[in-house]
């Protein structure tokens, strides 16, 4: 539906989006993620036709966003990180004035106007006037402005962008709602967004692709190694810190031993190993040694987690491998 | 076309659903009709100054009425122009809708020219208030119609190309305050131009007066159509429109 290639954006002095590509099948929702900064924007302006790529191309629906921009236009629905609202317009009369411009007349343009005011639940403002909203539903109209001509392809930059958290959960169910019947692109910094939302995710920072993958692989490759968080007390409060470690490290199969943080007289370890089942083992020793073990539970790499090291300074090495094929 | 009617019924309504509309429409109202009252009252006094002295020169209402009426509203016009065109695309580009605008299935030239149209037809609405005005010379005198509608053709032509350039500086900016300060230093400069010609008669003093708005408008407020004036303005508010455009464009490689 969407292919991206060696897409390249350069201002003045910057490169604001630097040799991206990517492909997006039909119905997907794919996240767009990246820090503050890093290209989303500028990168949806561009298949949107708002911006001009330097180099690069990119399609929509088999048009090309240079060639054919009008063709581009007339299949996609985007939601700007401002809702583009006029503030002195009602509800029903803005949506009915972007139908118009999207090629909508007649009785369509009314039937299509009463469906996204459905869809996205500002029937009960249809009347009021526009710069009067609250913030969620002025979300919520600029979901149905990009959603009015029913566009193959839906692309909304931050949508739950200051929302507080109820409206960012109706945000999020809406356009998981309307995923069917549109392939969407989504940009966010907020990571659970893209876990609860999408089912692949592009990560892009300072305008370089870091990684491209369906979220569930993403988490899978980055841990390479399993890693386990172990909290260890003493009864008689007094634990020593190098013996746990040096116990823990002993047992068959572990590779690394890491000490995280201490409350009281409680310890957390972070105990890396191979693939495979030392939790057992693992338990056993600390008890054995006369210690309580109060906590031992497997300590998931978030997607927060994947992102910090695929976008920051630091890269271990199951991060190298996901970068390596997520760009192929 | 159908692009261009439906840009433009949005702004009409955003001017008419806003104070603007009727704030320019007042304060025009207040301002002409004061000049029309000036006017009439200069030439009523000087009416019957004729008649004591037992001298009755012709005296006629289109040239000592109509004639000067049709020139200051040509110049009040200056002054109301920028406050038309400054919110145009300024404001588009303040509150992010330009990018609704710029991401429909629509040309920019169909954006431009909606936005002018609706500032030419505003302009025109505010000169319906002079026709009011001049509807009473037509009920107590008998002025000839034809100069006046000539001097309307040459106030909308006039009007058309200052807001195609209001257009064009609108667009520069996001701030309304600058694209109306501007647009209004570049309808002053346009109309005083035509000053050199007092006291010079050197050929670059001739382009200078040649480029003011006033010096085309002369021979409309006589009455005159006379085709190089007429394609004078015709060419103003192409070159307008023209630069709205190349300026558009320029927004998507900049910003």
């Amino acid at each position: 539906m969407i292919r991206v290639k060696d897409l390249t954006k350069k201002y003045a002095r910057t490169v604001a989006v630097d040799q991206i590509s990517f492909e997006v099948e039909k119905g997907q929702i794919v996240g767009f993620l990246g820090p503050n900064g890093a290209g989303k924007t500028t990168t949806m302006r561009i298949l949107t036709c708002f911006l001009p790529p330097s180099s690069g191309s990119a399609t929509v629906a088999g048009f090309d966003v240079l060639d054919q921009p009008l063709e581009v236009k007339k299949r996609i629905g985007y939601l700007p990180e401002t809702p583009p609202l006029y503030p002195e317009m009602e509800t029903a009369e803005y949506l009915s004035f972007v139908g118009k411009l999207k090629g909508l007349s007649g009785s369509e343009l009314s039937r299509r106007v009463d469906f996204a005011c459905e869809r996205c639940a500002v029937t009960d403002v249809r009347k009021k006037i526009l710069g009067k909203l609250s913030k969620g539903y002025r979300q919520r109209v600029g979901l149905a402005q990009a959603i009015i001509h029913n566009p193959d392809v839906l692309i909304l930059d931050e949508p739950t962008a200051g929302l507080d958290p109820k409206q960012i959960n109706e945000t999020r169910d809406l356009i998981k709602g309307l995923a069917g019947d549109h392939t969407i692109i989504l940009s966010t910094h907020i990571l659970p967004e893209v876990e609860q939302t999408c089912q692949q995710v592009i990560i892009i920072n300072k305008g370089k692709l870091v990684a491209t993958d369906s979220v569930e692989n993403l988490q899978a490759r980055a841990r390479g190694a399993e890693s386990v968080l172990v909290e260890v007390a003493a009864r008689d409060g007094s634990l020593d810190l190098a013996a746990v470690q040096k116990r823990l490290e002993q047992i068959r199969g572990v590779s690394r031993v890491q000490f995280k943080t201490s409350h009281a007289n409680r310890d957390v370890f972070e105990v890396e190993s191979k693939k495979g089942f030392v939790r057992g083992d693992l338990a056993r020793s600390v008890v054995e040694a006369g210690w309580d073990l109060n906590e031992l539970r497997p300590a998931a790499m978030s997607l927060e987690e994947i992102f910090l090291q695929l976008t920051g300074g630091e890269t271990p090495a199951g991060t190298q491998e996901v970068v390596a094929k997520g760009a192929d | 076309m159908r692009n261009v009617w439906i840009i433009c019924r949005k702004e009409l309504g955003s001017y008419f659903v806003s104070p603007i509309a009727y704030l320019l429409l007042t304060m025009f109202a207040v301002i002409f009709g004061f000049f029309f009252w000036n006017a009439l009252g200069y030439f009523v006094l000087m009416g019957m100054e004729s008649q004591m002295r037992g001298q009755m020169f012709p005296m006629n209402l289109n040239e000592e009425v109509v004639r000067p009426l049709l020139s200051n509203v040509s110049v009040i016009g200056l002054f109301f122009i920028p406050m038309i065109t400054m919110r145009l695309f300024a404001e588009e580009k303040r509150t992010g809708t330009i990018e609704l605008l710029a991401t429909s299935p629509i040309r920019d030239v169909e954006i431009i020219l909606g936005k002018w149209l609706a500032a030419l037809i505003l302009y025109a609405c505010l000169l319906l208030f002079t026709a009011l005005n001049f509807a009473f010379l037509f009920r107590y005198g008998h002025p000839d119609w034809k100069p006046l509608a000539i001097g309307y053709l040459g106030l909308l032509l006039q009007a058309g190309g200052l807001l195609a350039i209001g257009t064009f500086i609108s667009t520069l900016t996001k701030n309304q305050i600058i694209a109306g300060a501007a647009t209004f230093g570049v309808c002053l400069i346009l109309w005083v131009l035509e000053w050199v010609s007092g006291y010079e008669t050197a050929t670059w003093a001739k382009v200078l007066s040649y480029m003011s708005v006033i010096t085309h408008f002369e021979s409309f407020s006589k009455g005159v159509l006379n085709t190089k004036d007429a394609i004078f303005y015709l060419t103003v508010i192409f070159v307008g429109l023209f630069l709205t455009t190349r300026s558009m464009e320029s927004l998507r490689w900049r910003s």
